[in-house]
């Protein structure tokens, strides 16, 4: 099956001196063989008519999280996203409009600087537990660690939170892929650090407010706003608003 | 695998057929390396992994290129390192020199008029595919090296585009020599080489030749008039405390 030819419109800019995106979308038509994804097409359109369309990628199979960008305004990996389906979600005569991450500063094209996301990365204590690395645990508290790893660090998550977004909390808020590796850090069942606090307070848990976005374009499945976020933001409350547990704390009946 | 083929192909692996095809994924030669220091003979330059060679023989298997590559970089990187700790002063590098190479680097953004690099490199994929592939006769790989030739020429006058941030056409043309020199080494090499053996098939030499080429490694080195000149070189004994690893076929091989 050929799918024929098919115009895209891909930004092509680079940032201003106040670093914000200075640019134009540019129309490029190319035809689709079957079984094309997205990333196969800004390669054609590379190759056809655009040598220095920057774009960052390298596995083309959804394990590096290198080639996120928004296609049709929906943040998604370019790797897995195919074209038949891409196609179907395109108004007839229309363009397929591909830019880059709206949430993250421009660097060129399709790329944008995520330096932020290693800075953020940093600001958590990895896991600490028992000096001695004969651990053992049950297979279930593995199981609810689990689905956290197979995070890929795409940030397209991030790239959707609308406290991103639109607020740019950057500095007061880890965004959703870091509450998946605090979940992973504060669920591990040998971790000893009491993470809690510093979730409330310096990564801004309480800013979320569940509209599961991040979830929604997570390319590894993860149930990011029900397993990682919504069980943080319950210990949250139990530590620190459950009013019968600050009794219980008052009379000594817990820590 | 199967998220693969689910997501990209609408196939579900365990139900249905997938389509295999076989496919140049690893150069099994490269650069020659002191094996307790894995220093290159140039002196001060280290190679590990996939771009050095005498680990795997004539075939890979899968998995092998991980562990080569963790035990011999923290090797490279040791001796790296100690080696550059007693450099006490840098040898001079001619000004002459320095400004040659930035012209060369920056040549590609220059030559508005040339050929997009992509075409270069998707020919030079199709060419090697066709007649340095899975099964080699002569006359294809005399062939090869006649169309490395013309490859290599327009390699020379490539267009990577405008700018120098993140500009993958630039990339891509100042790679396309390097990817020549490994293809016509190889295609040298398989050749040269007038048997079976691992990853290289010849149809005109279609049994392994232990007697010979079994005991000789190709080596391909620059002569005084910048050409690649390939010989031959008996590799050392075997020691003992590896011999006793091998099987019993492999030391028939050896003997």
């Amino acid at each position: 099956m050929i799918l024929g030819a098919v115009t895209f419109s891909v930004f092509r800019g680079v940032p201003d001196q106040d670093g914000d995106p200075f640019g134009k979308m540019v129309d490029y038509t190319i035809e689709l063989d079957e079984g094309m994804v997205v990333l196969d097409a800004i390669h054609s359109i590379q190759a056809e008519f655009a040598p220095d369309l920057a774009c960052r990628w390298n596995c083309k199979a959804g394990k590096c999280g290198s080639c996120s960008a928004e296609v049709n305004g929906k943040s998604r990996l370019m790797c897995m996203t195919r074209m038949d389906e891409i196609l179907e979600e395109t108004p007839e005569g229309g363009a397929v409009v591909i830019k880059p991450m709206q949430t993250f500063p421009l660097v060129r094209d399709l790329v944008t600087d995520t330096s932020w996301a290693y800075k953020t990365d940093r600001r958590i204590s990895p896991l600490s537990g028992p000096e001695d690395t004969d651990w053992v645990f049950s297979q279930q508290e593995a199981d609810r660690v689990q689905e956290f790893r197979s995070c890929i660090e795409c940030m397209l998550c991030v790239n959707t939170c609308h406290v991103m977004r639109e607020h740019q909390k950057f500095d007061e808020f880890a965004g959703p892929r870091f509450f998946v590796r605090l979940a992973s850090l504060e669920m591990h069942p040998l971790d000893e650090k009491s993470r809690i606090p510093e979730i409330k307070d310096d990564f801004g848990i309480g800013y979320c407010n569940i509209t599961k976005c991040c979830t929604e374009v997570c390319p590894a499945g993860i149930n990011i706003t029900d397993n990682a976020i919504i069980p943080l933001k319950e210990r949250v409350v139990t530590e620190f608003y459950d009013p019968i547990a600050m009794i219980g704390k008052k009379l000594g009946l817990r820590s | 695998m199967y998220h693969q083929f689910k997501e990209l192909a609408a196939v579900d692996i365990t139900k249905e057929a997938m389509e295999v095809g076989p496919t140049a994924h690893y150069v099994m030669g490269g650069v020659k390396v002191n094996f307790d220091t894995q220093e290159t003979c140039i002196e001060g330059l280290f190679a590990a992994g996939e771009a050095a060679t005498g680990l795997h023989g004539a075939n890979r298997l899968g998995g092998n290129s991980l562990s080569d590559l963790i035990v011999f970089g923290k090797i490279a990187g040791e001796h790296a390192a100690s080696s550059a700790k007693e450099i006490e002063q840098f040898k001079e590098i001619p000004e002459s020199e320095i400004k040659e190479i930035i012209k060369d680097t920056l040549a590609p953004l220059s030559r508005d008029e040339g050929e997009n690099p992509a075409a270069v490199v998707s020919d030079l994929r199709k060419m090697m595919q066709d007649k340095v592939g899975i099964i080699r006769t002569k006359s294809l790989l005399e062939e090869a090296l006649t169309d490395l030739d013309n490859l290599e020429d327009r390699s020379r006058v490539v267009f990577g585009g405008s700018g120098k941030t993140y500009n993958p056409g630039w990339h891509q043309s100042l790679e396309i020599g390097a990817m020549i020199d490994v293809s016509r080494m190889c295609t040298l090499a398989a050749l040269r080489r007038e048997e079976s053996r691992g990853g290289h098939t010849r149809e005109d030499f279609p049994v392994p030749d232990h007697s010979h080429w079994g005991k000789v490694n190709s080596v391909i080195s620059m002569n005084d008039v910048g050409e690649m000149e390939i010989g031959f070189v008996t590799y050392p004994p075997i020691p003992s405390d590896l011999k006793e690893l091998l099987d019993s076929e492999d030391l028939q091989e050896e003997e």
